[in-house]
């Protein structure tokens, strides 16, 4: 199952103002891997993954992908190395057609040449809607049309920023069904919920943030059965 | 009630010929309006030194007519015409793209780089455009631009020496300081850079050449063909000039909507204006896309210069740019700022409303018309009239 290191974080500091709202993560996650970065509210979960895709700068610390360090790289270098991300909030191109807001995801390759028949394939509804503009689709085609336009530039490292969150329980359920048929395609992919239950049921492993630091790291399965994890983020007693 | 009917009456009488007239001015408004409105697109900044990228046009053309070799009183014919026309086009659109990016990389960047607030965007935008302006003043000699009329003026020269030297060490320590700088006081060093530099320039020429602006009347542009009727429309004579201005308007709004929704660089200039942390995430490089815009912008605005001087005879002169350029901020705010189409639309009926005032009320109150449409505008549909819709 896991290859070699792909994305590895050393000691990242990320200070907002004086305030650190990422203090000293490391973490790897290696070829083929899907792995899961779960935590409540203001853990510092998305402030990391901005800090990967060169959003934010980190303060202190480490971050290389294949080898190379990129925490000096612009966002836009950091896409083009093949890191592609589905941020939080999905942010859709609202007034871009479903397909330009597709074919954005290809911008980094450069190429027009594109597998959009794939994530059409992946993604039907899309099709359907090729030619709505990106505003008017709903949260849950929103967030298909965000996933599929990370896929669109055909990454090495698929970043998922909490996926699931705003849409209705049927789409959850959907959108992870499709995570898992994507991990399955063989594309690495780095996730971050709030939503552990479903994120760790689908993962290989996991680590868990809480106030920026990481406090457990381990198999997906055997956090789901963390006694510790089941009280703070199953809503077990 | 008197007024009323009168003016409808006027305003029947020359309604084509007014028609006209608008479409005209209103497409070189529309022109200028681009360019704020694709900035303010990608950077929801209102570029209020715009009017003088405009200005540095007929200042180009004031040199690129005579170098192509037109003189007053002996204007170019037949192929020739459209020949050099052209080349003059290319040299305009060169010298005010330049100034667009140089003041991308000058008075915008610095200010971008720290995450400057809004503000300082704004007082550098005015700054910059008062020091372009009495940049173009010192400029000033025998005909309003060089040579520089100092030189043998005994007591401007070394007073302008030791102005131009403070104004150096000034900049010098500014950009010490922006350089070490904090946060804090960095924005304040910036926001005072350019309105010291431009107010210290400013002070001095008025102190030393006020005799001489006042005085020299400004040198006319060469005209570059003669007017003639190519053909009569509605009983209204249509001149080769303002024929002109409307097929190269087409032309250059044309290639502008092509390259913004076919090219991958448009597309990268529409993600910015909708959402530039996503555009990133794409892979678009900011900058990069900030710079075409300026470029686009400046091109744009070197176009509606030479075509402004072209069809109503203006000098080229430091002040050139005002009113244009306030216009067309009107035209862009009127449209719907951000929206390309928006300023098109806000720029023809702007001219068109203008053209229909002057019988009624006459040309002196022209300005108070567009700003009047404006208010009653907003009032209305306070995001303009197709609405603030960046990248559409």
């Amino acid at each position: 199952m896991s290859g070699d290191v792909l994305l590895e974080l050393k000691d990242v500091v990320v200070r907002y103002g004086g305030i650190e709202a990422v203090r000293g993560v490391s973490f790897v996650v290696r070829s083929g891997e899907l792995v899961t970065l779960i935590g409540g509210n203001g853990a510092g979960k998305t402030t990391t993954l901005s800090t990967v895709s060169g959003i934010k700068r980190p303060y202190a610390g480490e971050i290389s992908f294949l080898g190379e360090r990129i925490d000096n790289l612009p966002a836009h270098e950091i896409v083009e190395l093949g890191i592609s991300q589905s941020p939080e909030g999905r942010r859709i191109f609202p007034r871009m057609s479903v397909r330009e807001n597709l074919v954005m995801g290809t911008f980094a390759r450069g190429k027009k040449k594109t597998d959009i028949d794939r994530v059409f394939e992946l993604f039907p509804v899309l099709k359907e809607r090729h030619k709505q503009a990106g505003g008017t689709l709903s949260g849950g085609e929103q967030q298909m049309l965000a996933m599929g336009r990370a896929l669109m530039a055909d990454p090495k490292l698929l970043m998922l920023d909490e996926p699931s969150m705003g849409l209705a329980p049927k789409f959850v359920a959907r959108i992870f069904e499709l995570l898992e048929e994507v991990h399955a395609q063989g594309i690495t992919i780095l996730l971050v919920e709030q939503n552990a239950h479903l994120a760790l049921q689908i993962a290989d492993r996991g680590y868990v943030l809480e106030s920026g630091e990481i406090v457990l790291a381990d198999d997906a399965k055997k956090l789901l059965g963390n006694e510790a994890v089941r009280k703070a983020y199953l809503g077990e007693d | 009630m008197d007024f009323v009917t009168n003016c409808a009456a006027d305003v029947a009488d020359q309604f084509w010929a007014q028609t006209r007239n608008g479409l005209t001015l209103g497409s070189i408004y529309a022109m200028i309006a681009l360019g704020y409105t694709m900035v303010y697109g990608v950077l929801q900044l209102i570029n209020f030194a715009h009017s003088e990228v405009f200005m540095v046009s007929t200042v180009a053309a004031l040199y690129a007519i005579p170098f192509f070799g037109v003189t007053e009183g002996d204007p170019a014919t037949g192929l020739s015409a459209v020949l050099i026309f052209i080349a003059v086009l290319v040299c305009c659109m060169l010298a005010s793209g330049l100034v667009a990016l140089l003041l991308e990389r000058l008075a915008y960047r610095p200010l971008r780089k720290r995450g400057a607030p809004r503000l300082s965007f704004l007082i550098s935008a005015i700054g910059a455009s008062l020091f372009i302006q009495y940049l173009f003043v010192l400029m000033d000699g025998e005909h309003y631009l060089f040579p520089i009329r100092g030189i043998a003026d005994p007591l401007g020269m070394p007073l302008m020496i030791i102005g131009l030297a403070l104004a150096v060490v000034a900049g010098g320590l500014l950009l010490a300081g922006v350089r070490r700088g904090e946060a804090g006081w960095v924005d304040a060093g910036t926001l005072t850079g350019f309105g010291g530099l431009a107010a210290l320039i400013a002070g001095l020429v008025f102190v030393v050449k006020l005799p001489d602006i006042l005085g020299p009347t400004p040198q006319s542009v060469p005209e570059l063909f003669a007017t003639s009727t190519v053909f009569t429309l509605l009983g209204t004579p249509i001149s080769n000039k303002r024929l002109l201005v409307v097929v190269v308007t087409v032309i250059m709004l044309v290639i502008l909507d092509n390259f913004v929704r076919k090219t991958r660089m448009g597309r990268g200039i529409r993600a910015v204006a909708q959402d530039p942390q996503a555009a990133s995430l794409m892979g678009v490089n900011i900058n990069r896309v900030i710079v075409v815009t300026f470029l686009v912008g400046g091109l744009m605005a070197g176009a509606a210069g030479l075509l402004y001087q072209t069809v109503l005879s203006a000098p080229a002169f430091w002040f050139i740019g005002f009113r244009p350029g306030i216009k067309a901020f009107v035209a862009a705010v009127l449209g719907g700022i951000g929206n390309i189409r928006g300023a098109i639309l806000g720029g023809l009926l702007l001219g068109l409303v203008e053209a229909y005032a002057v019988p009624c009320i006459g040309t002196q109150w022209i300005d108070v018309t567009a700003f009047v449409v404006l208010v009653i505008v907003l009032l209305f549909r306070p995001t303009g009239i197709l609405g603030e819709q960046a990248g559409g």
